[in-house]
């Protein structure tokens, strides 16, 4: 009750917050709410698609820890003379370079893991483990912890246990066979909460950044838990971002050959992508849209930055929460159940909003002149025709993403692939401008009615129709008949978003505020500040032209302009006699300078240097 | 009650100003705040000061930005004919010794690093072939007649056979690399219908479309480098269009300042400045017609790079002689202004030496790409040209780090006759001195205020936010917490204070708003306290300020990944602001999607009152009255005789400040020293008495090249000068 009642008021608080920096505070909190409520779905929808993504690894990771110590299970002799060599079942799971959703997959791997093999898991990260003993600690830590998951009867001696415990393999040991031990006399009350489990479970501990640690802890805690193989059916897992062949590089053949690798290769990062933007943004489930810019900015940073699918999705979430706080009409961005009804409660501010709208003005103008009377004056007509043309744009969603899928499918099994290769880029040519105007789409529909022409034949030949010659005059018709059709529905349904009335409604399209707050270049900030000041302080005394600045400029900039002039190193006095005659001599300017040399060095553009007396290193080069 | 915001008053300590972290839990009822004293406090005292004041050397973990880009140190480890240059680099370091007939040393230069030359071209086993080869797939053109061109440009222009040979090798592997796209389209498409591609000409070809042909072509990861170029576009295009306060600066500007290289000019500038004062300083030099008839050398500067470009091309030593112009211009510029000029006589001499072999390898392996041929396509051109650009740049770093004589005046502040001003002083004169355009900078602080509410919003969804751009922040964060943050838990971190560590940040979470009492192991441990606590009671909500989260304390790998693991906390809120231009270098992947900042540019230009009060400036005098109380204060409570042991060392100290390389005092002859001062009967007694000092951090040990123990004071000169004058009036 208490914690629903916090969410309550954090929430009408965050509210708050939502209308106070706004101009424009209409409806706000019902914006807020449908922004919370979208962001909230799209969040699961991501989540739910890519643990699809990740089932068909997991299974296979889960059927490989079945095997793998299924022989430990039956207890008999077998087992011993199986692990004389004494190898450790190990898989190696190549996750891909996109370390920053590592996390994710290994809470879920953990999860599917705890599920249906064991509920003995560990997590280790290579920072908590600089040696072997923070490695034994944190991991007696977690596997006890989970212990007292299943039997929270036995707190108190798990808790005086992980405080007094030597973090030794023994004591894993001795308290492994405690745990199966006790499921052994249990069993028959026990069957049915650990009946997914087998009565003793191997222990699987996770390396999630194997790459990271030190070569000695692995090395060592692979000897030691090799010679414990026989009484601790253990299981590693290797969370691999480079290539398997690291794990060679890394442990010595004397270690690699105590352990049985098997490879597990996760798909790819950008399968992942394109499976986000494929459930989240190509689908008429989510009111909000994003523009082509805003678009391209995230694949961007993907592609160029981080191949992040968390980050895209932090990116998407940034999208919506700039779109409902920014643009006031953003409240009939709903589902097309509830739009009626909030049109309806439209006020009449928010009918001016409308009004406003460049794509409604655009609309209006190729009215009826009696109709935009009607249309600028009479709120409730707006109202109606509000209603009507939201209709349409969602007809036009409706439609537009088979058309675009329809279109994929054909341009991918192209050579050369004319409007790219990924339906990600074609959604993106679709809006930017009208695709059947660019001269991709030219190339594609004539490559299009080439291999249109290999089909036919090919079923030509399969009739063995005898009369060619006839035939292949109908088939040049049917040719362009289909090329035609295609080309048709194409500038039917794939007409790009912006020429749509009302689309700033449904489109988030500010991409530089994205590019702004996600993917800044505060270098670049700094240097047009220290450089051309007028752009922040609009005085007309900073006014400049060219290279130059005036000598009005805040001291800072002065005395930056001047270490450019410089080599690697510079002068203090004569830097001081330049600034100091620069600006017009008085007492407080030597103070001055001093002060603007002390912040460049803050900001890292110099250093001092013991080289020479008075002298200070550039951290900057070039032209110098 | 409601009154929940209690100013603290902010104490000053001796010399320099100290804030205090401060929590207020204000909604708990209980008015109270703590101030974490540092700095002043019990026997760290003469610790803390001594880092403070004493040494100017910082920990050097921004040196990486010194560092060459990867590529080319990677090229250098390879270490290709690194006998070649070598021989090269002697022959240029004898051509300005040589004084009258310095251009026959240029030329003897020249023959050398031709024949070094030939030599790696024949020796070195793998000649960059691959690149040309992997060049040649990417449009038309006679590509085998360039690449063996160029070839023959990398032998010095001379080498027959090393031509034939590379002339050889690039041809064959041409052959089957390249197809056309006409082939390939001819290949598919029939051409009896409908025209196939209108125009064929690359020229007309922009940028993205080039880049869409060429990616279907290749495999993914080709994709991305290839579309490298779009996305350098679509941004671009994007920063023109939307920025509206036209910060849109191309990196080339940002990271290379493209003024001629002068380096003199400073002192020219002064010159001319004191002649006509008032005029505004222009970073152009051409403004000034006068200065240019009288010196030809400098202008002959401005136009190096163009000369520099065009003797390339079939010059393979051009470096030399625009190096020797450099040295040739000194003469001049010494006799033009008043001051004596000199290089700086180097600490490394090894340095010096691996570096003159990095740019000379470097050099010869940029020439092949440099080396145009007539006969290159013109599609390739742009590229070429980029990369002529771009290899500028790495010759200009290499340039000015290739030696470390560096041609500055030898001017002191000393010889200036201009007293040093003090900390005191100067920050009387500058609050004296008004602020320049408060209004405008009042109006962008409005600005930014206006987003306050926002910011309150996007930390509440899980996003921290990050504050960049000129001027102190200090203020507006300050504004933010007052003005948002008064009915709830919040931490201010003054990141600039030179004593913070993670761990007091931590410290005061647990004991300040955790209530917690009890020490932890290790800061590991103690954020997972903290983190456990914060997930069990999801009632606790704490906002995080931290000016200044780049400042040295906090910058280190291991306290940036706490620093990131505490903010990604659901309920902790960290709000934080930056102002190092290498800030961002801090974090990697990991940490970034930890931080999960939002970045906002709050250029404010208030200048860094708080933030500068740290810094030892090299012109501001350091008053080093801290250390001096310390000092007396340590050396009161020992015996007379540990004084005058002390004393002796100080006074000798004193006699060797003119010496620079002075390395301290040898255990033996200060054990003599004292002997026969009657201060110690052994060597015992004497080490024990250092090891006194050694634990007050009095004196410093130093071990030198010959093993022998040196004793050093780690105080500067004028608090010893200071210390033993007073001293003398006790006696």
């Amino acid at each position: 009750m208490i914690c629903s009642n916090n969410i309550c008021v954090s929430l009408s608080f965050l509210a708050d917050y939502f209308r106070e920096g706004n101009s424009d505070a209409e409806d706000s909190e019902l914006r807020f709410a449908t922004c919370q409520s979208l962001w909230k779905h799209v969040k699961l929808e991501a989540e739910v698609s890519l643990e699809d993504l990740n089932k068909q690894l997991f299974d296979n990771l889960v059927s490989f820890l079945r095997r793998s110590h299924s022989e430990f299970q039956e207890k008999t002799t077998e087992w011993n003379c199986q692990m004389k060599s004494r190898e450790i079942p190990t898989a190696a799971l190549v996750l891909g370079v996109n370390v920053t959703d590592h996390d994710l997959t290994f809470r879920s791997l953990s999860e599917v893991l705890q599920n249906r093999v064991t509920p003995y898991v560990a997590l280790l990260q290579a920072k908590d483990c600089p040696g072997i003993k923070n490695l034994m600690q944190k991991l007696l830590g977690q596997l006890m912890n989970c212990y007292v998951d299943v039997d929270s009867e036995e707190d108190d001696y798990v808790q005086t246990s992980q405080n007094r415990i030597r973090c030794s393999m023994t004591s894993l040991i001795t308290w492994y066979e405690s745990v199966t031990k006790k499921t052994d006399f249990e069993t028959p009350s026990k069957k049915r909460t650990s009946s997914r489990h087998w009565q003793s479970p191997p222990v699987v501990v996770i390396f999630k950044d194997m790459e990271s640690f030190t070569t000695k802890v692995l090395q060592d805690f692979i000897v030691i838990s090799s010679q414990h193989i026989h009484e601790l059916p253990l299981v590693l897992v290797f969370g691999i971002a480079t290539s398997p062949m690291i794990i060679h590089g890394l442990l010595p053949h004397s270690v690699s050959s105590l352990l049985c690798i098997e490879l597990f290769q996760s798909l790819s990062c950008k399968e992942h992508l394109s499976t986000i933007i494929d459930k989240v943004l190509l689908t008429t489930q989510f009111p909000l849209k994003l523009s082509e810019k805003v678009l391209q900015v995230l694949i961007n940073i993907f592609l160029y930055h981080d191949f992040s699918v968390q980050n895209f999705i932090k990116g998407f979430q940034l999208c919506i929460v700039e779109h409902f706080y920014t643009q006031p009409l953003s409240v009939l961005c709903c589902h097309q159940e509830e739009v009626k009804k909030r049109i309806n409660s439209l006020s009449h501010n928010q009918c001016e909003n409308i009004r406003r709208l460049p794509s409604f003005r655009r609309y209006v103008e190729n009215q009826p002149s009696e109709k935009q009377i009607a249309l600028l004056t009479t709120d409730g007509f707006l109202k109606e025709t509000v209603q009507q043309l939201l209709d349409d744009l969602n007809v036009y969603h409706e439609n537009y993403f088979p058309v675009l899928r329809c279109l994929h499918v054909f341009t991918s099994s192209l050579p050369k692939y004319p409007l790219g290769k990924q339906i990600r880029e074609l959604h993106c040519a679709c809006l930017e401008n009208r695709v059947w105007e660019t001269e991709e789409y030219e190339s594609f529909l004539q490559l299009f009615y080439a291999p249109l022409f290999f089909f036919f034949l090919k079923t030509l030949l399969e009739l063995k129709e005898s009369r060619r010659s006839k035939k292949l005059t109908k088939f040049e018709m049917l040719r362009f008949e289909v090329v035609d059709y295609i080309d048709s529905v194409v500038r039917n349904y794939l007409v790009p978003a912006d020429h749509k009335t009302l689309h700033e409604i449904v489109y988030f399209n500010t991409a530089s505020v994205l590019r702004e707050h996600l993917n800044a270049a505060p270098r670049v900030a700094l240097h047009t500040a220290l450089n051309n000041p007028y752009c922040y302080l609009k005085s007309q005394a900073l006014r400049s032209d060219g290279g130059s600045i005036s000598n009005k400029a805040p001291d800072i900039c002065i005395v930056y302009k001047l270490h450019l002039e410089c080599g690697r190193l510079i002068n203090l006095v004569d830097w001081l006699e330049v600034r100091k005659d620069a600006s017009s001599a008085s007492s407080c300017s030597h103070a001055r300078f001093i002060r603007a040399v002390s912040e460049l060095e803050l900001l890292g553009f110099i250093k001092p240097s013991k080289q020479k007396t008075d002298h200070v290193a550039r951290l900057t080069w070039g032209g110098c | 009650m409601l009154n929940k915001y209690r100013a603290v008053s902010e104490q000053s300590c001796v010399g320099c100003q100290l804030t205090f972290i401060y929590v207020f839990i204000c909604n708990l009822g209980v008015r109270w705040a703590r101030q974490l004293r540092r700095g002043a406090a019990k026997a760290l005292g003469p610790a803390a000061a001594s880092r403070r004041h004493g040494n100017p050397g910082r920990p050097r973990a921004w040196l990486a930005a010194e560092v060459p880009p990867a590529p080319f140190s990677r090229r250098w480890q390879e270490g290709v004919g690194r006998r070649g240059p070598r021989v090269g680099g002697d022959a240029r370091q004898s051509a300005p010794r040589c004084g009258p007939q310095r251009w026959g040393g240029s030329r003897g230069g020249r023959r050398v690093r031709v024949r070094a030359a030939r030599e790696r071209a024949s020796a070195s086993p793998r000649p960059p072939q691959g690149r040309w080869v992997a060049r040649g797939s990417q449009g038309p053109g006679p590509r085998g007649g360039g690449g063996g061109a160029r070839a023959a440009a990398a032998g010095g222009g001379l080498g027959a056979p090393a031509m034939s040979q590379a002339e050889r090798k690039g041809g064959a592997a041409l052959e089957v690399k390249f197809v056309p796209d006409e082939a390939v389209l001819r290949h598919i498409a029939d051409d009896a219908g409908i025209k196939v591609r209108k125009d064929k000409t690359p020229l007309t070809v922009n940028v993205k479309r080039f880049v869409k042909k060429l990616d279907t072509l290749s495999d993914d990861e080709a994709q991305e480098f290839l579309e490298e170029k779009d996305y350098v576009a679509a941004l671009g295009i994007c920063a023109q269009d939307l920025m509206e306060n036209g910060s849109s600066v191309g990196g080339s500007e940002v990271y290379s300042f493209q003024t001629p290289k002068r380096s003199n000019k400073m002192a020219e500038l002064a010159s001319e400045l004191a002649q006509t004062p008032g005029q505004s300083v222009a970073s152009d030099h051409s403004e000034c017609p006068e200065k240019i008839t009288k010196t030809p050398q400098s202008s002959k500067h401005s136009s190096s790079n163009k000369v520099q470009q065009k003797s390339k091309k079939n010059d393979f030593m051009s470096t030399t002689p625009y190096r020797l112009r450099k040295r040739l211009a000194a003469p001049d510029a010494y006799l033009e202004s008043e001051s004596e000029y000199s290089a700086s006589c180097s600490e490394e001499e090894d340095d010096e030496e691996t570096q003159k072999e990095v740019i000379t390898v470097l050099s010869s392996l940029k020439t092949p790409a440099k080396a145009k041929v007539a006969s290159t396509p013109p599609s390739r051109k742009k590229v070429t040209k980029k990369k002529d650009k771009m290899s500028n740049l790495v010759e200009e770093y290499f340039e000015a780090h290739s030696t470390s004589k560096v041609l500055t005046s030898d001017r002191t502040l000393q010889k200036l006759r201009k007293r040093r001003l003090n900390q005191q002083t100067l920050h009387d004169l500058l609050e004296k001195s008004p602020l320049a355009y408060a209004a405008e900078i009042e109006e962008l602080n409005q600005q930014y205020e206006s987003l306050f509410s926002k910011w309150m919003l996007q930390l509440h969804l899980g996003f921290n936010i990050v504050l960049y751009g000129l001027g102190s922040k200090h203020d507006l964060l300050e504004k933010f917490r007052i003005s948002m943050l008064q009915d709830t838990v919040h931490l201010v971190v003054n990141g600039y204070f030179p004593s913070i560590t993670v761990r007091s940040i931590l410290n005061s979470i647990t004991e300040e708003v955790l209530d917690h009492i009890g020490t932890f192991r290790s800061p590991l441990d103690q954020l997972e306290f903290i983190i456990k606590r914060f997930k069990e009671d999801s009632s606790l909500e704490l906002y995080v300020l931290i000016h200044n989260l780049d400042s040295q304390m906090l910058r280190g790998e291991r306290s940036q990944q706490i620093l990131a693991q505490l903010s990604s906390l659901p309920s902790v809120y960290l709000i934080a602001s930056i102002d190092h231009i290498n800030a961002p270098l801090m974090w990697d992947q990991a940490k970034q999607s930890l931080y999960n900042w939002l970045w906002y540019e709050t250029t404010t230009f208030s200048p860094y009152v708080e933030e500068t009060s740290y810094e030892n400036s090299l012109l501001v005098q350091q008053s080093g009255s801290l250390a001096l109380s310390s000092l007396t204060h340590v050396l009161r409570s020992l015996t007379l005789n540990a004084r005058g042991i002390f004393r002796l060392l100080a006074q000798y100290q004193l006699e060797n400040k003119d010496n620079p390389s002075y390395p301290g005092l040898s255990f033996q002859d200060f054990y003599q020293q004292c002997r026969e001062a009657f201060l110690v009967n052994s060597d015992l007694t004497l080490r024990a008495q250092l090891t006194e000092f050694r634990d007050h951090k009095l004196i410093r040990t130093k071990r030198g090249a010959d093993g022998v123990e040196y004793l050093l004071i780690p105080v500067d000169d004028s608090t010893l000068t200071d210390f033993l004058e007073k001293e003398d009036e006790d006696v």
